[in-house]
């Protein structure tokens, strides 16, 4: 009896061989499909805003001129809103992460909050936009300054946060937390002076990494209330404020009505996209060179 | 040199210590008062920290709860049938109609545009990935997929904008300069690396025994990949699909920009529509006065947007933990 029919086999043989190579090509073709995505829209910011950027363009404050606009306000605002979010994200994350991680018992009470975490993450930003505008903006009072917005995304990207500090802090080596108990430390001396200082450079990671989506979000900060008209540049944390993303914004919608809009968008996106890269680009470093594998 | 100092230091800092010839007993209370402040510390640092770990709940309970106690005040002036089954909103206005279902069309179709783009090329992206690719060419095209993910959503609004509806409209006639399709089509765009990036995670977990008996059996690459792999993967895959659906419902300024503000209520991709999000945007934008209809309409569609993502999540994380074939 003939398990194998060869014959068959061979038959079939080549149209399965052909199905592969096609597949194979289709598959490649998908995969490159996105990266030629990102080289034309790169190119396209690169030759609607690339001629638009000059030291007048990042020091000149808003004007409804597009040869007299400038970004110098949204850069400050951008960089007060991260004076804001990064210390209150980061004290919220770390201390969330060394709860669950060194703290807690395995039981109810950290399976929910971990939940709770994994859920917000899901949350979309423009209902955190909502949640700031009825919390902080109107119900604490604050008004649609830096504050309420700062405060709106720390807690955006909280969870991006606790998850990288969980992930780093679950990698210091068990043997480094004994040795120093060993040596008399107590819990939370093992923690300040052992665990942390081995788990930064992942902490710091997620910390800058946890930035750079605050940086490039819009909708929650539209949400809250940034105007599209001319804001005086922000001089601390209780003045309104515009930040970058909502500045792009702006004139996209309006470059229907100003060509020139598009242009200065494209330049703003420049920009964005700039800072965006130099931070992930630290992010990196930090963990290649920091990181000590145990 | 150096060295030296460093040593003149230690026999210095000797020396002193012998000068200040501190009593045992000294020493001895020193250390219990440092203990018993380390002590306090102990016990106070882990409710410090449950403290702050019960802020990210607190944060769940700020969003439903702001969320019901307004929609639920916006109940009493719209009655909550005329709600969900009204095919017109008009906020504006006098005779204001409040209802939802063209912000849910709008969303739904901006939805299913951007899933057919993101699922078969998210797909085929992770398959060629996993499967296809060598470690090398991997390695290379692995962080450019990171880069797509990490671009701001502000930017492929501009994108879609400026240049994909531009680009439609000179082969379909008929497509209006703000229309759902453009944005939807760059939604899916912007999905493809999650989809990719998490399938891809799902397929590399079967295990390469599978793969080489499916090989050794005779089988090309594809039949292993399709008849083994991806139904080995398949919890991980789905799941994919639907946090990419969570993603697109609540995706807000790609079609803010690109699909306008018209209320339509229609099936028709050329024409422009609103979503939840972006209605929630306009109406934010427009700085509607605390305590109107047209502010609390706010809450009950973004409550409705939350319930949705929210269902879509957890649906995503029981299918992964469900479905999941343990090897």
């Amino acid at each position: 009896m003939k398990y194998v029919d060869s014959e068959q086999v061979h038959k079939k043989m080549g149209s399965r061989l052909l199905a592969n190579n096609l597949a194979k090509t289709l598959f490649f073709m998908a995969t490159l499909f996105g990266l030629v995505v990102l080289i034309v829209l790169i190119y396209r910011v690169l030759a609607d805003g690339l001629g638009w950027i000059n030291m007048d363009f990042l020091m000149n404050r808003l004007s409804t001129d597009p040869e007299r606009a400038g970004i110098w306000g949204a850069i400050t605002g951008t960089l007060w809103l991260m004076l804001v979010v990064a210390p209150v994200t980061m004290i919220l994350g770390v201390g969330t992460a060394i709860y669950l991680e060194e703290y807690a018992a395995k039981g109810r009470i950290s399976s929910f909050i971990k939940t709770n975490i994994s859920n917000l993450a899901g949350v979309p930003s423009v209902v955190f936009g909502i949640l700031g505008l009825t919390v902080f903006a109107r119900a604490l009072d604050l008004g649609s300054v830096v504050l309420a917005g700062g405060l709106t995304m720390a807690l955006l990207v909280l969870p991006v946060v606790v998850v990288a500090s969980q992930e780093a802090i679950r990698a210091v080596p068990q043997f480094l937390r004994e040795a120093s108990y060993g040596m008399g430390a107590t819990k939370w001396q093992t923690i300040k002076n052992v665990v942390l200082p081995a788990a930064l450079p992942g902490i710091l990671t997620g910390v800058i990494l946890a930035l750079s989506r605050a940086i490039g979000e819009t909708a929650p900060l539209v949400v809250i209330g940034i105007p599209a008209l001319l804001i005086p540049v922000p001089d601390g944390i209780f003045d309104k404020f515009t930040i970058l993303p909502v500045q792009i914004y702006y004139w996209t919608i309006d470059s229907a009505l100003v060509a020139e809009y598009a242009n200065l968008a494209a330049a703003t996106i420049v920009i964005l996209l700039i800072v965006l890269f130099a931070m992930n680009s630290i992010a990196i470093l930090i963990r290649n060179k920091f990181q000590k594998r145990f | 040199m150096r060295r030296l100092k460093g040593v003149l230091h230690l026999v210095k800092s000797a020396v002193q210590h012998d000068n200040k010839k501190l009593n045992v007993r000294e020493i001895i209370q020193q250390k219990k008062k440092s203990r018993s402040v380390n002590n306090y510390t102990e016990k106070l640092i882990p409710k410090i920290l449950f403290g702050i770990a019960a802020i990210s709940v607190f944060t769940t309970i700020g969003i439903v709860l702001t969320l019901i106690t307004e929609t639920i005040a916006f109940f009493k002036d719209v009655p909550f049938i005329d709600f969900f089954t009204g095919t017109e909103l008009k906020p504006l206005g006098e005779n204001a109609v409040f209802g939802v279902l063209p912000l849910l069309t709008g969303t739904i179709i901006s939805t299913l545009i951007a899933m057919l783009v993101a699922i078969p090329v998210g797909l085929m992206t992770a398959i060629f990935l996993s499967e296809y690719a060598s470690e090398k060419t991997r390695k290379a095209l692995k962080p450019l997929l990171e880069i797509l993910a990490g671009i701001p959503t502000i930017v492929y609004g501009f994108f879609a904008f400026t240049f994909v509806t531009p680009l439609l409209r000179s082969f379909i006639p008929g497509l209006e300069p703000t229309n759902i399709l453009s944005p939807g089509i760059v939604m899916g765009i912007m999905i493809i690396p999650m989809v990719a990036s998490l399938s891809e995670d799902a397929m590399s977990s079967v295990p390469n025994a599978m793969r080489e008996g499916a090989l050794a059996l005779g089988a090309t690459k594809l039949e292993v990949t399709w008849k083994v792999v991806v139904p080995a993967a398949i919890s991980g895959i789905i799941a994919s699909f639907v946090l990419g659906i969570s993603r697109a419902i609540g995706e807000t300024m790609i079609v803010t920009i690109a699909s306008g503000s018209s209320k339509n209520f229609t099936f028709d991709v050329t024409q422009s529509m609103q979503t939840m999000t972006a209605y929630i945007v306009e109406v934010t934008g427009g700085e509607a006065a605390a305590g109107t209809t047209l502010y609390y309409s706010l809450y009950a569609v973004a409550m409705t947007l939350f319930v949705f993502t929210l269902i879509m999540n957890l649906l995503a994380q029981y299918i992964s933990r469900k479905f999941r074939e343990e090897y």
